[in-house]
């Protein structure tokens, strides 16, 4: 039983999966009808499904971010800022430059979503160039977008929020109707599915997680054994770009609108506790694609019970803060390293005893 | 053998620096002369609204030295802020609660330094988690704007509306027809003596010298005997006390305290730093450099508040834009260097015995 | 010479998951004398010097040292210097960015009367340091502007300036020309004058009888002996180093000529790269094995990278089995037929993290593109070769990091012979590599030639190439001055390097 106990504990999914376990029990603890699912209007409501519908732009943001920081042993900073900035451009463009609100758009739904993401891309190729080509630390590089990223949707919006007032629009990031039919899931959550899906089986079916985790570990022995690791990395960094197009997508199809100073505010830095919660090191090199998904909802549930328990938004990050360092703190393998100096002292002093 | 200075490229960066400084202010006086750039007051009041910014650059320095980073500056001074402007609404001793707002900054560095340098978690992490802990308790101390008035604390008043002119000669006629005497106020003092102070710690102190070998290589550095967890902890303490003295520069020109204030600060601080030449991958930076790193920003922020009619998005877009030079550049000395290094790799060595 | 004994280690036990690395070792070390400390890779040396420097905390065991009571009890390498025990590694542990004057006196900083620190006084304490090893340098210049060899020598010069009692050198002279190791030798003298002890950790048997005393022999962890340099011979101490007597070394000289074949695998005519490597040609038939020798920094390395595609060649052209090629990036070369094993396995070959098996298939895989190699197939691919190169590993999936030097160099040899290469380099393969695994590598390179392969064989040991190559080009300066072939021997070969060999260049 022990031995088993020792497997289970000593795997790499283990501490996430515990710390949201934690959090989710600890809510089942406040609030017992914390797991009920209930169906109401045709479409599913519950404690649960919140957190996963408001997760999806985390997690979305995490599997691009989980990439970018194996590959390139870095943070990619911008996700946040490209995320408002893809919004921008959408909405932009569905409205007309200049225009606040509209209920006629100017050219068909989904180009207009298609070029959001497609922006997403371009400030990942952007941010790969300078990360790939150039040799940049990835901190670095990213920071530039950080920065122009809602300078630059800003304009766009012409300094103002613009609604797209259009019914399907806000499916993306509500419920999706087709027909009569309403579907009971909210969108976003399978748009996570839809990207963790693809970027799952890309990983899988063809080399590329292989070569990421070369890359990320030693990226001059790879280029000296035929890995193209300029090529790697700047994949890499374009599809955290596009993952972040899609989030910004979704987040303002939310809310219909594109608030360029609001959205993806802070989200970067979800993002990146995400991977860490997740088990990934920010050094790069070995990734869990799973970890990171585990630990973008449990930020999103310490988000929801905070919430819940009525804190308010300004002062939830206070806790959100001792939490995430507590768990920070006992993954890092110093305190794994004193916790099993602990345990071997209390064993040496039993056997003395003995 | 007489000491020759080096024009390495590390010198011809903060000399780039520094050109671009003057040329943009230069620009601005021709400009706008008309709009009255080219008075001495312009420049000091770049000190003036930056002082706050020049201090806590002066501490990210030391900190970028050892590789590190602290995000958590922008809240910090936002807290100091606070707690000064309850403190002295509520009539405290002005000069206990500077005291206590250098205490805290302290202990603040303390905990963050032990995460970091101790538990071996990633400075981003750490100070980000400092940065949510914060910014919580700003809103915790008081959700609403706290203003400082003369009624509250006098003597702190005194101090922030304090003028000190320069010569009377320096003065200008305005064309109301007063004379205007170019003047600075008290938190000016205090940063440039930060910036000093700081200066001359990293040139000819122990302490100074052990922040660049831990930044150039930590390993080595420990092997060579430097107490490498005790200077990295003592660095981001540092930060902070220096971060905290830049809040009191800061509360004492905005004269309040609110949950936005000094969003995006710790942004401004490592662009500032970057901009001046120091390298985030550690080993290399000059305080100086940063300095100037300062006033470019400050310059082009006057310079679009000047122009008044552009958006104010503009000058975070120049100033991102400045930034990826400085990357860039870099980037490329770095590449040149290694290629150069790779040459002398072969070079034979000279003898001179034997 | 008085033979006061200054530390001893006993009993001194050390694990790490799934290898003992020490078992119950010890070593014993006498005042002003200097002690070798040898054994193949995986013996234990650099862990053994590791518990004594406090970098390791051993499992169990006891460290005395002459005055003072007691075991010791070190942590961590201030504890060990504040002892008088100092450590110069392999790896140059200096900060590149700043001068040599600072990495001399790092921690000690002199310092003026106001306490901070004294430039002027480092500096020229500094060039007095440097002007007694010989070394006149610009002390004001930043370390990493120099040289390997004299960032080393910096090194040394440092834990010589602090006063050390026990001088450990962890294989000092891997990167130094015979020139420098003279001086390297020279210091050791004098210090041993002083009465320092040194602990003279190396696999070059000449250096360890030309200046040690003593030599520890470790063999998987444990202890072997200790033994006077004098009354050892050679053989015997080989013997002890690999625990059989050894006369292998002399079976794999090759009975006659070594058949070469007559296919023209690579010819190359003017190729360079600014700043490496001047315009060469280079040839090599199939089932040929050809030596590149020279000097440290003579341009080896250089020249197969160049042909290679690692440094793009800027000049010339080349022909590989018989076609026109131009290799932009290295996995050009691996398409075509080519494999490059680095000199440096730490930076330019393992994997660190990835498990044996990816470390084996990934060039394979590389070639493949985006298209994954069978999970399967990987296996079957996998066990082949951990038998025939007697991988010794835990499982397919450890860690490579975990394996020893000499079986790290096995995988990634492994991962070459994977690709089924008709060109293969092999740049100082047996470089910090045992006796025993040296020997396995030539005996395999001949077996391949015999197959059919062309083999390059880069190495710092005139001997083995001499017992495997049927020809050498020797470099100078970043050019290839010569080839011989024919009888060589040790004499004729460094007496090309040195010049006034034949300038001719054959093909």
């Amino acid at each position: 039983m022990r031995k088993l106990l020792e497997k289970i504990t000593k795997t790499k999914l283990f501490l996430p999966f515990f710390c949201l376990l934690l959090v989710l029990l600890i809510n089942l603890f406040k609030s017992p009808s914390f797991f009920r699912v209930s169906v109401s209007n045709g479409v599913l409501y519950g404690r649960i499904i919140d957190i996963l519908n408001r997760g999806s732009e985390i997690a979305i943001l995490a599997v691009g971010q989980t990439l970018a920081v194996a590959v390139s042993c870095g943070t990619d900073i911008s996700v946040g800022s490209v995320m408002s900035l893809s919004a921008c451009f959408t909405c932009m463009l569905l409205a007309g430059f200049g225009v606040h609100s509209t209920t006629v758009l100017q050219m068909p739904m989904l180009i207009g979503i298609v070029a959001g993401i497609l922006m997403g891309g371009l400030c990942g190729a952007f941010n790969g160039v300078l990360v790939s080509k150039l040799k940049i630390q990835p901190m670095i590089a990213t920071l530039i977008l950080f920065v122009a990223g809602p300078a630059i949707g800003l304009l766009l919006c012409n300094n103002q929020m613009v609604y797209i007032r259009y019914d399907q629009y806000k499916y993306l990031g509500n419920f999706l109707n087709i027909g009569d039919w309403k579907c009971p899931i909210p969108t976003p959550i399978l748009v996570t599915v839809l990207v963790v899906a693809v970027i799952a089986i890309i990983l899988r079916k063809t080399s590329l997680g292989l070569y990421v985790q070369s890359v990320g570990i030693n990226r001059r022995a790879s280029r000296l054994l035929g890995i193209n690791s300029d090529k790697i990395v700047f994949i890499c960094y374009v599809i955290a770009g596009l993952c972040a197009g899609v989030a910004g997508v979704v987040a303002s199809s939310r809310i219909y609108s594109a608030d360029p100073n609001n959205i993806g505010l802070h989200f970067e830095l979800d993002s990146i506790l995400a991977v860490t919660l997740g088990g990934n090191s920010l050094s790069g090199g070995k990734f869990s694609l799973t970890g990171s998904i585990i630990g973008a909802y449990t930020i999103q549930a310490i988000n929801t019970t905070l919430l819940a328990m009525g804190v308010s938004t300004d002062q939830a990050p206070v806790i959100k803060a001792v939490i995430v360092i507590t768990i920070v703190a006992i993954q890092a393998p110093v305190f794994k390293q004193w916790w099993a100096g602990m345990k071997n002292r209390r064993q040496a002093e039993a056997k003395e005893l003995s | 053998m007489k000491r020759k200075h080096r024009m390495n490229s590390n010198t011809i960066l903060i000399l780039i620096t520094v050109l671009l400084f003057f040329i943009m202010y230069f620009i601005g006086c021709v400009i706008y002369a008309n709009k009255g750039f080219g008075n001495f007051q312009t420049f000091l009041n770049i000190l003036i609204n930056n002082s706050g910014l020049l201090c806590v650059v002066a501490g990210m320095t030391c900190v970028m030295l050892t590789a590190g980073i602290d995000i958590s500056v922008g809240a910090l001074v936002a807290m100091d802020c606070m707690l000064l402007a309850t403190g002295m609404v509520k009539g405290n001793n002005c000069i206990l609660m500077l005291l206590l707002v250098l205490l805290i900054g302290a202990v603040f560095g303390l905990v963050q330094g032990f995460f970091i340098s101790y538990m071996n978690i990633q400075p981003f992490i750490v100070t980000m988690a400092g940065m949510f802990f914060a910014r919580g308790m700003t809103a915790v101390i008081s959700t609403k704007q706290v203003s400082i008035t003369e009624a509250n604390n006098a003597l702190f008043y005194q101090w922030a509306n304090t003028k000190i002119n320069f010569p009377a000669f320096m003065g200008i006629v305005n064309n109301k027809g007063a004379t205007m005497v170019p003047f600075i106020r008290p938190p000016v003092i205090i940063a440039l003596l930060c910036v000093f102070a700081i200066f001359i710690m990293l040139r000819y102190t122990k302490f100074g010298r052990g922040l660049y070998a831990v930044g150039g290589n930590e390993e080595s550095a420990r092997m060579m005997g430097l107490n490498v967890k005790m200077i990295k902890l003592k660095a981001y303490v540092l930060m902070s006390i220096i971060s905290s003295i830049g809040g009191i520069c800061y509360c004492m020109n905005t004269m309040s305290g609110s949950v936005q204030q000094a969003t995006g600060m710790e942004m401004q601080a490592i662009a500032a730093t970057v901009i001046g030449g120091t390298l985030l991958t550690g080993g290399v930076g000059n305080v100086l450099g940063s300095f100037f790193g300062v006033l470019i920003i400050g310059t082009i922020t006057t310079l679009v508040q000047t122009n008044g009619k552009l958006l104010s998005s503009w000058s975070n877009i120049a100033v991102a834009a400045l930034m990826c030079f400085f990357i860039i550049l870099q980037a490329l000395f770095s590449v040149i260097r290694e290629k150069t290094a790779s040459k002398r790799k072969n070079a034979r060595v000279l003898w001179s015995g034997k | 010479m008085a033979e006061k004994i200054i530390l001893t280690l006993r009993e001194i036990d050390k694990s790490f998951p799934g290898v003992r690395a020490l078992d119950r070792a010890q070593m014993t070390l006498r005042e002003g004398e200097i002690h070798a400390l040898m054994g193949e890779n995986g013996a234990g040396k650099s862990t053994l010097i590791k518990c004594l420097t406090g970098v390791y905390e051993c499992d169990c065991g006891e460290i005395r040292m002459d005055g003072t009571e007691g075991t010791l009890c070190i942590h961590s390498t201030q504890e060990a210097q504040k002892k008088g025990i100092v450590t110069v590694y392999q790896e140059v542990n200096l900060c590149l960015n700043l001068s040599v004057a600072e990495n001399l006196f790092i921690g000690r900083e002199p310092k003026t009367k106001l306490g901070f620190v004294d430039w002027k006084a480092m500096n020229r304490m500094s060039e007095k340091i440097m002007g007694e090893h010989r070394f006149n340098i610009d002390v004001t210049k930043m370390l990493g502007d120099y040289s390997l060899a004299i960032q080393q020598m910096v090194a040394i010069a440092r834990v010589v300036d602090i006063e050390a009692k026990v001088l450990i050198l962890d294989e000092p002279t891997s990167s130094l020309d015979d020139k420098e190791v003279e001086t390297l030798f020279e210091l050791m003298r004098q210090l041993k004058a002083k009465g320092v002890s040194i602990v003279f950790v190396t696999h070059f048997l000449d250096q360890v009888y030309a200046i040690t005393d003593r030599i520890t022999v470790l063999r998987n962890g444990a202890f072997v002996g200790e033994y006077k340099t004098t009354e050892l011979p050679r053989v015997k101490l080989v013997a002890a180093m690999l625990g059989k007597d050894f006369d292998d070394l002399a079976a794999i000289k090759p009975e006659g000529e070594s058949i070469v074949g007559e296919k023209v695998i690579v010819k190359a005519e003017g190729l360079s790269h600014s700043g490496t490597i001047k315009p060469f040609d280079f040839t090599i038939h199939n089932s040929e094995i050809v030596g590149i020798t020279g000097l440290l920094g003579s341009g080896r390395s250089e020249m197969v990278r160049c042909i290679y595609g690692a440094d793009r060649s800027q000049t010339g052209k080349m022909v590989f089995k018989g076609k026109k090629v131009k290799f932009k990036a290295p996995i050009d070369a691996i398409k075509a037929g080519m494999g490059y094993l680095p000199d440096d396995r730490k930076a330019d070959g393992c994997i660190n993290g990835l498990s044996v098996r990816e470390n084996i298939i990934l060039a394979l895989q590389a070639r493949r593109g985006l298209s994954m190699l069978p999970r399967d197939k990987q296996e079957i691919l996998v066990d082949q070769f951990i038998e025939l190169l007697n991988i010794k590993t835990a499982s397919r999936e450890t860690p490579i990091n975990q394996l020893s030097g000499g079986n790290q160099q096995k995988v990634i040899l492994a991962r070459w012979l994977c690709t089924k290469p008709d060109f293969l380099i092999l740049d100082e393969p047996t470089r910090g590599i045992d006796i025993g695994t040296k020997t396995e590598f030539q005996k395999l390179m001949l077996k391949l030639a015999s197959e059919g392969m062309s083999v390059v064989f880069i190495s710092s040991e005139i001997e083995e190439m001499l017992r495997t190559c049927s020809r050498m080009c020797v470099m100078r300066d970043g050019e290839k001055v010569s080839e011989i072939s024919g009888q060589m021997t040790q004499e004729s070969v460094m007496n090309a390097i040195a010049g006034g060999g034949s300038n001719a260049k054959t093909t």
